[in-house]
């Protein structure tokens, strides 16, 4: 069975604006002759001007391609414009048909996927990189207790004193300077926060900077997340070249978040061997979609590396075997609201900072309670994320239609945060559509 | 203070921290006695380093002890189940592309054809999945004209959600009229516009109903809504309305007699259209010899003429006696002429026509004007056909009287096209926009075929499309699918990078995408 993309997602293949509008321009019958798809994929004959007509296959899934032009850009305007025409036109490239010999023998010869083989071998010991890595440390600490002075003097002031109460982005540049990112971003956050939420934000800012101060005592996981809330990288293939976690996943959720500067792509995998979560993120530019894009409800048989940290859960894709397929009919298994509770109190213990886990939810209905908007589960319920946009409650609203139903989210303690909905039928919707994404 | 809870301390370590610590001791830790032993410990010298590491000890505690609310009591009243089947897969992609009103293709003109495409699904009975009828009902909000059908796919699920979302209430409005007392409501309480529609939906499944509700409230309503509510009696009106009518003409607001004369007119076998016909026959007289009809204008305008709705002044400036021989004639029954004189329409309209008195070859356009009017009124299709005769061939003017686009109107639709077809052929595309409008859709082949001829005659002439945009918004929404290659060709030949190969690209883009929209919906097998 072979599953049209959407033309969005098509798009998503290329970050270059000039082949997309080239390709647009080929995402019609005209240029086309012998287009047709089956067997996992698409393929045409595409008439350039006067010479031999170009050979174009492409395997969606992978993505992987082969064309006959001489230009270099991958993908080219061809293999964008075939996929642009059959993924808008099913009349135009008819499915479930049998691949010309070219195609075919393309198909049988080509390496199995492109996302395998990723670079090997750790960096050489390098003194200089030593020595900086060691001054950047040392400039962590100094900001981190820098910090912890200049919040302690709000709290002796007092929060509601008029001169305390502004100037957190004074304090996040001084974090900046500090090469403490992290510390910045939670500075940052504090500005819009008041009261309750203010005290708990600064105490656990508090919290992180004293733990950095620590950092060489804590525990290695811990550690790990310090580090990484604080704002050290890791870099990721690094991270594949050690331990990785393969696995048959499943796709749970895929959002965006589109930002000024960034578009952010969350996609959140649940191993169904190992029963493990797992969150992968990209970027985009503005305006662009993010290039990884796993459908929900398809299972990716995957070697994954997670971050290191007392409760992993964020990682990055590594060597896949086979395409994403599609996965049990089934709404995946979950848990009721205690359960979901529970799980993030427990990642809570792990990781102090951690403000939601990602859950499944089963069997609970959408209902209306006395503060906006319940999951509720029979006898226990979580309220919605109070950030929750206006049209995704309205969208769980209507697959529920009153009706318990799976839905997949993060839990976090000031809310639910839904991701997916599974309706009756066990078929997802994204409750928030990430453009390109969506099944 | 042992009562004191966890969350008191927290209470209290806020109130300290809003004060600041140099005005406010350190409040002693209060709770659990293992919570109560680690704040304990977090006591240091620095009041405010401590007050931070407890705050950072109870927040922490609480996340970490995250308890779920108790459930709401009730079980939730869940929608209504809808039997209709779903969407074909494909067709609920598109919805979701013709919702987003982007993407698709390029540039297609998506919020032309988005009410085509619900029309069509709604006709096919389908369910849309659960996950677009938000979607739908927000489509619903903003669109006026997509309202009813958009609705009507949304289903159960719509009005389950229209009951538990403010913003829209409308829904429970437009499908009201099914249960009785909800109708009854909208009709005492709702907008203008709701009660219209109610009023002919009404009437177009129980007529008699129909009129019952509207004399029950026709005192009170004003005189602008008293005039629409009669319009809405067009649907499905009979002799059973004219008492009602014959009331009307005694109404106080002009414009409302005027509507119920002309519905009265248009009535067969009313008694309007009879004091018209004998009005009518004392105005115009075969001659003895049956050579020609004889004319006298009638006299003067009396108050018995001026209740049957015959307006005492022209409001033109017309000759008065020939604006009150237009005005009789036309809402005189056609039958009376055919079967006073015992000649047919073409026989009548052939006749030379003078004024009785003097002879002179007077009123013939008059008579021919005022029997269109009629025509378009009693929706007449013989007389029509006669009076709107061939159509013209040459770019010759239309010969007949009255407006051909109304006369066209009454024609069944195989012959509205035939016209259309024969009309740009020799016409082109200059007048045809009314006619065109007045075709019925799709359009049937050739007159697509003769448009996409006339488009491309424009283009050759070196005309502007602009020049022709209101047709060609009625091509995007009314050409057969089957032309569609045919416009392809024509965007294909047009020199590139010209207005009209933008046009013609558009054009065919927009057609694509419909017929490809329309074979979704009438197959349940989705490709691949």
């Amino acid at each position: 069975m072979d599953e049209r993309w959407s033309t969005d997602r098509v798009r998503a293949l290329t970050s270059d604006s000039a082949v997309l509008r080239a390709a647009e321009r080929l995402a019609e019958p005209a240029p086309w002759a012998l287009a047709g798809a089956g067997r996992g994929a698409v393929w045409g004959l595409c008439r350039g001007g006067g010479r031999a007509p170009y050979r174009v296959v492409v395997e969606p899934a992978g993505p992987d391609w082969q064309c006959g032009c001489a230009g270099r850009q991958r993908p080219c305007r061809h293999v964008l414009g075939l996929l642009l025409l059959w993924a808008a036109s099913p009349e135009a490239v008819p499915g479930s048909t049998e691949p010309p010999g070219w195609a075919a023998s393309w198909l049988a010869e080509r390496v199995p996927s492109p996302l395998e083989g990723t670079a090997h071998g750790t960096a050489p010991a390098d003194p200089a990189a030593a020595r900086r890595a060691e001054r950047r440390a040392a400039r962590v600490a100094a900001g981190a207790q820098e910090l912890r002075l200049r919040l302690a003097d709000r709290i002796r002031r007092g929060l509601a004193d008029p001169g305390t109460a502004g100037g957190w982005g004074e304090v996040a540049a001084r974090m900046v300077d500090a090469q403490a990112p992290g510390l910045a971003a939670g500075a940052r956050e504090l500005a819009g926060l008041t009261g309750d939420q203010q005290l708990a934000g600064i105490a656990l800012l508090d919290l992180l900077a004293a733990a950095y101060q620590r950092v060489d005592e804590l525990p290695e996981p811990l550690a790990a997340t310090v580090r990484t809330r604080v704002g050290f990288t890791t870099d990721s293939a690094e991270l594949l070249a050690g331990r990785t976690v393969r696995d048959r996943w499943l796709v749970l959720g895929s959002q965006d978040l589109p930002d000024d500067r960034l578009t952010q792509r969350r996609i959140w995998l649940h191993g169904t061997k190992t029963g493990r979560p797992a969150l992968l993120l990209c970027y985009a530019p503005p305006g662009r979609l993010p290039e990884l894009a796993l459908p929900v409800g398809r299972v990716l048989e995957a070697e994954l590396a997670y971050y290191p940290a007392a409760a992993p859960l964020r990682a990055v894709l590594g060597a896949s075997y086979g395409v994403p397929e599609p996965g049990p009919l089934d709404p995946p298994p979950g848990c009721g609201p205690a359960d979901a509770a529970a799980d993030y109190g427990e990642a809570v213990a792990a990781d102090p900072w951690q403000t939601a886990w990602p859950v499944v939810l089963s069997e609970v209905a959408v209902v209306p309670g006395p503060d906006g908007w319940l999951l509720s589960g029979g006898q226990h319920a979580l309220p919605l994320h109070p950030d929750t946009p206006e049209a995704a409650r309205w969208l769980l609203a209507a697959v529920s239609g009153g009706h318990p139903v799976t839905v997949f989210g993060e839990c976090g303690h000031q809310g639910f945060r839904p991701v997916t909905v599974w309706d009756g039928t066990g078929r997802p919707s994204s409750v928030t559509p990430a453009t390109g994404a969506a099944a | 203070m042992t009562a004191d809870t966890a969350a008191d301390h927290w209470s209290a370590l806020l109130g300290t921290a809003l004060l600041g610590t140099d005005r406010r001791p350190l409040p002693p830790p209060a709770g659990p006695p293992a919570y109560r032993a680690a704040a304990a410990e977090l006591a240091g010298p620095d009041h405010a380093t401590a007050l931070l590491e407890q705050a950072a000890l109870a927040t922490v505690r609480r996340r970490a002890g995250l308890l779920p609310l108790p459930a709401p009591t009730g079980a939730p009243v869940p929608a209504a189940p809808d039997p209709r089947p779903e969407l074909p897969q494909a067709a609920a992609r598109r919805l979701t592309v013709l919702l987003a009103g982007r993407g698709g293709g390029g540039p297609a003109n998506l919020a032309e054809l988005l009410p085509q495409w619900l029309v069509e699904a709604r006709s096919r009975g389908y369910r849309p999945p659960a996950a677009l009828v938000p979607g739908l009902l927000e489509a619903a909000r903003a669109r006026n004209e997509v309202r009813a059908d958009a609705v009507a796919l949304a289903g159960p699920l719509g009005r389950w959600l229209a009951e538990r979302n403010p913003q829209w209430r409308f829904v429970l409005r437009t499908t009201a009229a099914e249960s009785p007392t909800e109708a009854d409501r909208i009709w005492q309480e709702g907008l203008f516009a709701e009660r219209v529609t109610h009023l002919t939906r009404l009437r177009r499944r129980d007529p008699a109903a129909g009129l019952a509700l509207l004399t029950g409230s026709w005192a009170r309503e004003r005189a602008e809504d008293r005039l629409l509510f009669l319009d809405a009696l067009q649907e499905g009106l009979s002799l059973a309305d004219e008492p009602f009518l014959e009331a009307a003409l005694d109404d106080r607001s002009k414009n409302v007699r005027a509507t119920a004369a002309e519905l009265l007119a248009g009535l067969p076998g009313s008694a309007l259209g009879r004091r018209m016909a004998r009005r009518a026959l004392a105005a115009v007289e075969l001659a003895a010899d049956g050579s020609r009809l004889l004319v006298t204008p009638p006299g003067e305008v009396t108050a018995r003429m001026r209740r049957d709705g015959v307006a005492p002044d022209s409001p033109t400036g017309r000759g008065e006696q020939a604006w009150r021989l237009g005005e009789v004639l036309a809402a005189t029954p056609l039958d009376t002429w055919t079967g006073t004189f015992g000649l047919t329409p073409a026989q009548l309209l052939a006749l030379p026509v003078a004024d009785a008195a003097d002879g002179g070859a007077l009123w013939r356009e008059e008579l021919h004007e005022a029997w269109a009017r009629a025509a378009v009124r009693q929706r007449d299709t013989g007389w029509a056909r006669v009076l709107l005769g061939p159509a013209p061939r040459d770019g010759r003017p239309v010969r007949g009287a009255g407006a051909p686009a109304k006369l066209l109107a009454v024609l069944p639709p195989a012959e509205r096209a035939g016209w259309t077809a024969a009309f740009l052929r020799g016409h082109g595309l200059g007048d045809a926009f009314q006619l065109l409008g007045a075709c019925a859709t799709p359009w049937t082949p050739p007159l697509s075929t003769a448009v996409v001829a006339a488009l491309e005659r424009a283009a050759a002439s070196g005309a502007y499309p602009w020049s022709h945009s209101g047709v060609l918004g009625l091509t995007e929404r009314s050409l057969a699918p089957a032309t569609a290659p045919a416009v392809a060709a024509l965007a294909a030949d047009a020199a590139p990078d010209t207005a009209w190969a933008e046009t013609f690209d558009r054009l065919a883009r927009t057609l694509r995408f419909r017929a490809a929209m329309l074979a979704e919906l009438a197959g349940p097998a989705a490709p691949g």
